[in-house]
């Protein structure tokens, strides 16, 4: 017998028991990328037509590389559970496996290119 | 034996969706647009990796009319996302449930969209 309170037992546990850590990174991604999406569009709107050495520059600088990597990890979960949201929906079955297989593969490929990308251009020089 | 034409629950294909809805299934619209844009940040981040000769490439391509279309199709699921992601927030946070409310706070985002867009649009048209 479990000396536990029923309010004990359930909390944190949603009427589902799992799950909710994938609501509360949903969120918690979301309010980082509140800003960090703003940031980016406004930095890469102040740098139309620029050259190739200024874009080079401002890519290596040490905050935009920083910013650049928490924005690709923070947009990658988001959109795996934002997806994994849509596939639980409209997806089912054997065939909801496989595509959150090539979801998850998809992402992460997409995120770890971006963030290579985004590290050599700061470490590599012009 | 005969069955009388009794009336159906509302099916997707002749019910017009209320705005409350369409945002909602928007929402979700936008985020599956952004997460397949994330490609093209993706090779644009790697062509400026590669080097001058791949990056003035992908310029060529995102400043191509068809890469501005794209662009601006991002740049509207974008701000449409990030405004109706903090509506949900907002929602997440306990405000705003009254459908009155519901539909006030739609509207603010629909007109910060609009706002947001155009006002990218016509800063990063004049540079």
């Amino acid at each position: 017998m479990s000396l536990r309170t029923a309010l004990g037992r359930v909390r944190g546990h949603g009427s589902a028991k799992t799950g909710t850590q994938q609501g509360a990174m949903q969120r918690l991604t979301a309010l980082a990328l509140v800003p960090l999406c703003l940031w980016l569009v406004i930095a890469l709107v102040s740098h139309v037509g620029a050259s190739y050495e200024t874009m080079h520059a401002w890519l290596a600088s040490p905050c935009t590389t920083s910013l650049l990597l928490v924005l690709l990890a923070a947009g990658t979960v988001h959109a795996q559970l934002g997806l994994q949201m849509v596939m639980d929906d409209y997806v089912h079955g054997c065939a909801k496996t496989w595509t959150m297989i090539a979801i998850k593969f998809a992402t992460t490929l997409v995120c770890v290119y971006a963030a290579v990308s985004v590290l050599r251009a700061a470490f590599a020089g012009v | 034996m005969t069955s009388r034409t009794r009336p159906l629950s509302p099916h997707l294909q002749v019910y017009r969706l209320p705005m409350l809805a369409l945002m909602s299934i928007s929402h979700r619209a936008t985020g599956v647009v952004l997460a397949i844009g994330s490609v093209l940040l993706a090779y644009w981040l790697a062509s400026a990796a590669y080097g001058p000769t791949a990056y003035a490439t992908a310029a060529a391509v995102i400043g191509s009319p068809i890469g501005y279309l794209v662009l601006f199709g991002f740049t509207v699921a974008l701000y449409y996302h990030l405004c109706n992601g903090i509506r949900h927030l907002v929602w997440d946070a306990g405000w705003g449930f009254e459908i009155p409310q519901a539909y006030k706070s739609g509207y603010i985002v629909l007109v910060a969209t609009a706002a947001l867009t155009v006002v990218t649009w016509a800063i990063g048209l004049s540079i």
